[in-house]
């Protein structure tokens, strides 16, 4: 087959993939997004299947049976726990705006920098290897493509004749423009994943062609090919695990290896928690993404029987997925098939190098600039995020030419497999840090460095080096020997632990030594106090978040905990002024909602921090924010774990601050009681003066009536007369009213709450007192709020007490009518509703009342005086009443009023 | 009646319209001379004017009360000879000390008799 088809082909598939990028970024730019689709999330998981799994997979099954399913029956096991684990870590992340595995581990021990550099050098390191061999992968696919049946070519002389080179600068050109479009905040890349997703796609049909091509065109069906392969005892022995040299033990260490990459491989990571965009696509990815896998495994031994049986071993097993059918002559199934396997390579090759990139550059390179001052902030020609961006871009080329070199210098050591497992182990070291960073709050910094290094160390120390060796980069005797000739120091045997293959030997000390340093080292270390809160955030994340994904960032309480808490230090009316105030502020009625937003809790703390400072409002806070995560007590368990050195001092001032509370209690309740003591004397001196004034006149003028009668004209006695009459109405009326003040104020006596129509009732109020005002001249206006309220048709229903109702209505209604203008009364009513409240005015066009009045009319016995006429008939008592009565309903009164331009008493309650 | 005090004059001081009326119609029944205010400054006013020899004053009004009135009066000097005779509602013992302790020459709760009212106004222009 010509090398230019080959490479014809290719370019066109990496243009197809360019446009489906393109274009799904320029449909998400009009915000048209992808990211509600959880297929495109579930097959992009399947970035996981690279050239290891499309080429691979088959050379492996050729030597070692079915062990190559290790690889996917470890993420297939893990995937159940999806909905908890990786829910978890997409909350965390999104929590925390996370980018990549580095920064996950950075931010939960205290957003360590050091760590976040240690791992990105693990990755990098153990990374590199495993995107040079997708690259080699890629190479050989050509070469196997153009040379079949010849001998191979030569290696290239040049870098500009080797296929592995163009390759590499492809995917490093696609990487740079998917992968750094823009600079998100969040690092997603919609149009990345797209390509992604549909690498997925093309890897898996080409795959599962070729399949069905060997199966049912070449053999009869699995039967067929089967049976035929049971015949022969190479292809017959691959039918056990003890015949492929397969221990029970290495294949359980495949599999944890694999579950584990599965979540923390960079690539893995990447597409599953930062480019996701909400855990409700979990639950989908649960179930395609393992069907994913074992689709794609179905044809994998089928395949490497056949190849045994057709080449035995004249053609390396890992190109079997091309050699196959070229051998047969079906040279378009051999080019699709390549097409399956460089999507699978390219696709783990972009994400990787994204992935890597953006851990290299933010967690190294921009460090570094920013500590030499070289990264242009505070230069004004130099666009910031453009230059962030260049890092990125260089970064992506540089991880790209590092895993070409590799392939180059030490590449040829391994088989496809071995180099992937090799990275397994290297990530499968951030296994500790990161599941015990989610699950064991205890865990400290210095424990995840330690147990990291050591990990990593081991990992290097028995898998890499002896690599090198092997390529004679190093020299071979430590391998062989032990390093400095000591024999428990042999990487493949290390303290005397032979007879293992080299993964499962490497596997089984690093990440036991790893796990063991982490523990011991944690629970021997004080964590700091961002190590502390932020392990309180990984661990406990649900409870930060509560059921509201989208907004986690938000502070949010229980209504009644605050009202609990501003009672301790306010005490109750001062609470329920500011509940009242908040509600008038804001439009909104508190008595439904049980959870307060933000800005209460903020109103809240406010108020607080007037009372108690603002530290001690904060901290007091902190024990009702958020559903109580954090009580009081752990804030000063916390405050006083981080610094032994202040502890006792600390546990002094909490102490002290519990004191001060006391103190502020117990005088906010002697307060109260004072209060209303002397609001009880205060009311009884009032009323009995009340009382005493109509009686003066009433017995004065009786006893004049009495004693000089035959001096009285008729008018004269008529008068007196009329006036007893009155003052002995103005008593009763007092009485009434104070029965009324005591009703109402009584627990004892609820309201009559039933759905009224405040129309119907306004209407009716003001007919009662219509023969009154015209009595007096005076106009009334029904105005127009909503629809027509001069109509009687329209109804405004609320709950309420209609008697009660009533009473305030009258009573706005007869003090608009004492106080309107004498000449040109007019008393205007006003109905509408108001988000949700139902609102009413009365408004006259009387004097007005003084400023400094507007708040004394609502307290009891509080009368307007008129310079003139002295004080106007009346008790003092109705806007209490009126007031009283619409607090019980949960609603507000308020008077607006200017000295000459009347006043409007407005009311608002809760429809 | 006392017909040597005819030309006596009478200052009533009250907020409530209803008990100045039945003080104005007491007084003057006796022959003297009244003029009526409805609080403390019209009340100051009207005095500094009217120049009464006996003021009836209420103590428990709207801005300015009656004991900072009757300070206020005492401390005028056309007002040096006026009496004061405290009409109010405030009955204890502390209010009529209160009450002395401003320079009342009487002082009377609420409701109070017609004839105690009358005697004493006339009896204060008797024999000062």
């Amino acid at each position: 087959m010509p090398l230019s088809l080959v490479i014809g082909c290719s370019l066109a598939y990496i243009s197809l993939l360019f446009l489906i990028a393109w274009w799904v970024d320029k449909r998400s730019d009009k915000g048209i997004s992808l990211g509600s689709n959880p297929y495109v999330y579930a097959l992009s998981l399947a970035v996981y299947c690279t050239a290891w799994t499309f080429f691979g997979s088959v050379g492996r099954a050729t030597t070692g049976g079915l062990s190559f399913l290790g690889v996917y029956l470890g993420p297939t096991l893990l995937a159940p726990l999806w909905y908890m684990l990786l829910r978890k870590m997409i909350l965390i992340s999104k929590n925390q705006r996370i980018t990549s595995i580095a920064d996950f581990i950075s931010a939960r021990y205290g957003k360590s920098q050091t760590l976040a550099v240690l791992v990105t050098v693990i990755v990098v390191l153990g990374i590199v290897p495993y995107i040079s061999i997708q690259l080699k992968a890629v190479a050989f696919g050509i070469n196997t493509l153009t040379h079949f049946g010849e001998a191979p070519p030569p290696p290239p002389t040049s870098i500009f004749v080797d296929s592995g080179f163009w390759v590499a600068l492809a995917t490093a050109v696609f990487t740079a423009v998917f992968g750094t479009r823009k600079l998100d905040p969040n690092e997603r890349h919609e149009g990345l994943v797209a390509a992604i997703a549909f690498e997925s796609i093309v890897k898996l049909l080409a795959f599962m062609a070729v399949g069905v091509f060997v199966t049912f065109f070449i053999y009869n069906g699995f039967g067929d090919l089967f049976s035929q392969a049971m015949q022969r005892a190479d292809t017959a022995e691959l039918f056990t695990f003890e015949a492929a040299g397969v221990t029970p033990l290495a294949w359980n260490f495949l599999c944890l290896l694999s579950l584990l990459a599965i979540i923390l491989l960079p690539r893995q990571f990447h597409i599953s928690v930062v480019e996701n965009t909400t855990p409700r696509h979990i639950p989908k990815a649960m179930w395609v993404f393992p069907l994913y896998l074992l689709l794609i495994n179905i044809f994998v031994f089928p395949l490497a029987l056949a190849g045994k049986m057709m080449f035995d071993s004249a053609v390396n097993p890992d190109t079997f997925v091309l050699s196959l059918p070229l051998a047969k002559g079906a040279y378009w199934l051999a080019l699709i098939a390549f097409i399956g396997g460089f999507s699978a390579a390219t696709s783990m090759v972009v994400v990787e190098a994204t992935a890597l990139s953006i851990m290299f550059s933010n967690h190294i390179v921009v460090p570094l600039m920013i500590k030499t001052r070289s990264l242009g902030v505070g230069q004004k020609k130099v666009d910031g995020a453009e230059r962030l961006l260049d890092i990125r871009r260089i970064s992506i080329l540089f991880m790209l030419f590092l895993a070409y070199w590799y392939q180059k210098a030490v590449g040829n050591t391994y088989d496809l497999v071995s180099v992937g497992l090799i990275s397994f182990t290297a990530v499968a070291q951030l296994a500790p840090s990161v599941l015990g960073g989610m699950y064991w709050k205890r865990a400290t910094k210095q424990g995840a460095l330690t147990g990291l290094i050591i990990g990593f160390a081991v990992w290097a120390y028995c898998l890499p080096f002896p690599s090198m060796a092997m390529a004679g980069i190093i020299p071979q005797s430590f391998v062989t020997e032990g390093l400095f000739g000591l024999s428990f120091l042999k990487p493949y045997a290390l303290f005397g632990l032979g007879g293992l293959d080299p993964i499962t030997h490497a596997a089984f000390w690093s990440l036991m030594l790893n796990t063991w340093f982490y523990a011991i080292i944690s629970i021997n270390t004080q964590p700091s106090t961002l190590n502390l809160t932020q392990a309180d955030l990984f661990v406990n994340i649900h409870k930060y978040i509560e059921g509201h994904e989208s907004d986690i960032l938000k502070r949010e309480a229980k209504i009644s905990d605050l009202r609990t808490l501003l009672n301790r230090f306010l005490g109750e009316s001062r609470t329920i002024s500011l509940f009242k105030e908040y509600e008038v502020a804001n439009q909104v009625s508190l008595a439904h909602q049980k959870v307060a937003q933000a800005d209460l809790v903020n109103f809240v703390e406010t108020h607080l921090a007037g009372a108690i400072g603002a530290a001690s409002a904060r901290l007091v806070l902190d024990s009702v924010v958020k559903e109580e995560v954090i009580t009081l007590e752990e804030v000063m368990r916390i405050l006083e774990q981080t610094r032994e050195a202040v502890e006792h001092s600390k546990s002094m001032e909490s102490k002290n601050a519990e004191l001060k509370m006391l103190t502020l209690q117990l005088t906010a309740a002697n307060e109260q009681l004072k209060n209303l003591d002397r609001l009880k004397a205060d009311f009884i001196t009032t009323v009995t003066h009340e009382l005493r004034t109509p009686v003066t006149s009433i017995k004065a003028l009786s006893k004049i009536i009495l004693d000089y009668e035959a001096e009285l004209d008729e008018s004269r006695k008529r008068e007196y007369l009329t006036i007893l009459v009155a003052e002995s109405d103005r008593i009763s009326r007092l009485i009434n009213q104070v029965l009324d003040i005591e009703k109402i104020q009584s627990e004892a006596s609820p309201l009559k709450k039933e759905e009224i129509d405040l129309a119907q009732l306004l209407h009716q109020a003001a007919s009662g007192l219509s023969q009154l005002m015209s009595e007096k001249g005076v106009m009334l206006k029904y105005s127009v709020g909503f629809q027509n309220f001069l109509s009687e048709k329209d109804t405004m229903v609320v709950q309420a007490d209609w008697d009660r109702m009533t009473q305030v209505a009258v009573n706005l209604l007869s003090n608009a009518l004492k106080f309107c203008h004498p000449e040109q009364g007019v008393i205007e009513i006003h109905l509408e509703r108001k988000g949700l409240y139902a609102v009413f005015y009365v408004r006259d066009n009387g004097a007005g009342i003084p400023t400094a009045m507007q708040q004394l009319i609502f307290e009891k016995f509080t009368q307007l005086h008129s310079h003139e006429h002295g004080k106007p008939q009346g008790t003092g008592l109705g806007l209490f009443i009126s007031k009283s009565i619409i607090e019980k309903h949960g609603g507000v009164i308020l008077v607006e009023s200017a000295v000459g331009e009347g006043t409007k008493f407005e009311v608002q309650i809760p429809i | 009646m006392n017909l040597s005090n005819t030309n006596a004059k009478v200052l009533i001081v009250d907020d409530e319209p209803n008990i100045v009326l039945a003080v104005e119609f007491l007084l003057q029944r006796e022959g003297y001379q009244t003029k009526k205010a409805y609080n403390g400054p019209q009340a100051l006013e009207i005095a500094a004017e009217f120049q009464p020899d006996i003021i009836v004053l209420d103590v428990m009004m709207p801005g300015m009360d009656g004991f900072e009135a009757a300070r206020l009066i005492r401390q005028h000097d056309a007002l040096e000879h006026t009496k004061i005779i405290f009409l109010t509602a405030k009955g204890t013992d502390r209010d009529k000390l209160m009450g002395y302790a401003k320079g009342a020459e009487y002082y009377m709760v609420k409701p109070f008799e017609n004839e105690e009212l009358v005697t004493i106004v006339s009896e204060m222009l008797a024999y000062g």
